[in-house]
């Protein structure tokens, strides 16, 4: 019986001083293959210099239905935002 | 989760799409919505598999290197738009094989227009042209889409799909400014691609029956009427410049309307097609189940090679 090939997450930086963006996933047998593959289905058209793979289970993702417990306790905070913070109109540069 | 309970929920994700938050593949989201997604975005991969056989049909016999280059060019970007709607698809929980086999047993559906044969050169000016145009007016809408993956992938696939319409019009506007022959070779691919081409943008809207759900999650923003009548009243004048005449009688200008009046389509035809008896239909599930069986072997060697560096590796490591 055959083995499917696993599924790989395609990350790439489109120039350098850019950060990798993730592009999509595919299949291949191994790491190497996923590289060849996410050359010719994400950059045929020169979107890359550089190329991450990393194979999907190794990916931990945060779960949306806990969001609330997450990500909420920001919300109050806007004391890290410089706008909080009031200053007389004549204070120029800060 | 009670029934209550899961109508909240609805009421919290259509609310959701109302208001154009995209939806997330890990998201709550309706079983009908997560279905429906994985009909019309499978649909959309396989059409775009299928789509290359008619036209690889041609790169053996391109009639110059710089045809047979850009032909095989818009024949792998239609492998790389299958391989985002695939993986996109993949997000809602389905496996690329169950994909494939549902393909493969005739339960899942490609567009209709594949099944029609390319008999000569100057197809593959019509379908670049009319297909490829049909084929752009129906996903522009859909980079907007509310289901994030699949909205990702269309940007991706519209960016590449105008270099394939303007390349086959390229081949058609070359047809019909060479020799008398070459002329009739472009009128004869049109006569046989307009009217499929209008059928391809699916059902009239009396008949279509996916319509108001599919509007209502940003599947759809027009309907299968409308993007005909945008269809044909953007590509009527293209044929003018090629000098070419629509074969259709009651193709006609509306002033009142500012659109074009056109002819009836034969929708026994369509849905004979849809059904599996077009002209090519057992021709391309032939070819598409072939290369899926006959690659095995090549698949299972390279997974085996993988185990097998991968083994090496971890024997050194030790």
């Amino acid at each position: 019986m055959s083995k499917n090939w696993p599924l790989w997450e395609i990350f790439v930086r489109s120039k350098n001083g850019l950060e990798h963006r993730h592009f999509g996933s595919l299949h291949a047998a191994d790491a190497e293959m996923a590289l060849e593959n996410a050359r010719d289905v994400y950059t045929r058209r020169s979107e890359g210099v550089s190329i991450w793979v990393v194979e999907s289970v190794n990916i931990t993702a945060s779960n949306p239905e806990h969001n609330g417990e997450l990500f909420e306790p920001a919300h109050d905070k806007v004391y890290r935002h410089p706008t909080f913070y009031e200053l007389p109109d004549e204070v120029k540069h800060m | 989760m009670s029934n209550e309970q899961i109508k909240n929920l609805e009421e919290i994700f259509e609310a959701r799409i109302a208001r154009d938050e995209k939806i997330e593949p890990k998201d709550w989201m309706p079983e009908k919505y997560r279905k429906t997604h994985i009909r019309q975005m499978s649909q959309h991969a396989h059409s775009e598999i299928v789509g290359m056989l008619p036209e690889g049909n041609w790169i053996s016999r391109a009639p110059s290197l710089r045809r047979k280059a850009a032909l095989l060019a818009k024949v792998q970007d239609e492998a790389g738009h299958g391989l985002y709607l695939y993986s996109a698809c993949e997000t809602l929980g389905i496996s690329r094989d169950e994909l494939y086999e549902q393909l493969h047993s005739g339960k899942a559906k490609y567009s209709s227009i594949f099944n029609y044969p390319t008999v000569t050169w100057a197809d593959m000016g019509a379908i670049g042209w009319l297909v490829d145009g049909a084929a752009i007016i129906n996903q522009v809408p859909l980079c907007n889409t509310s289901f994030g993956p699949y909205a990702r992938a269309m940007v991706r696939v519209c960016k590449e799909e105008s270099f394939h319409q303007r390349q086959g019009f390229e081949i058609m506007h070359k047809l019909c400014n060479g020799t008398p022959e070459q002329k009739d070779m472009a009128q004869d691919a049109l006569n046989r691609w307009w009217w499929p081409s209008l059928m391809m943008l699916g059902p009239t809207d009396a008949e279509s029956i996916h319509t108001e759900q599919s509007m209502k999650w940003k599947l759809k923003r027009k309907s299968n009427d409308e993007l005909r009548q945008q269809f044909i009243d953007q590509t009527v004048p293209q044929a003018d410049v090629l000098g070419l005449t629509i074969p259709d009688k009651d193709l006609k200008w509306n002033e009142e309307k500012g659109s074009y009046d056109f002819g009836e389509i034969d929708w026994d035809e369509f849905w004979q097609v849809v059904k599996g008896h077009g002209p090519s239909n057992k021709k391309r599930m032939k070819a598409r189940v072939g290369a899926w069986e006959e690659g095995a072997w090549v698949r299972d060697a390279a997974m085996a090679h993988a185990e097998k560096k991968e083994a090496n590796k971890l024997k050194k490591a030790i």
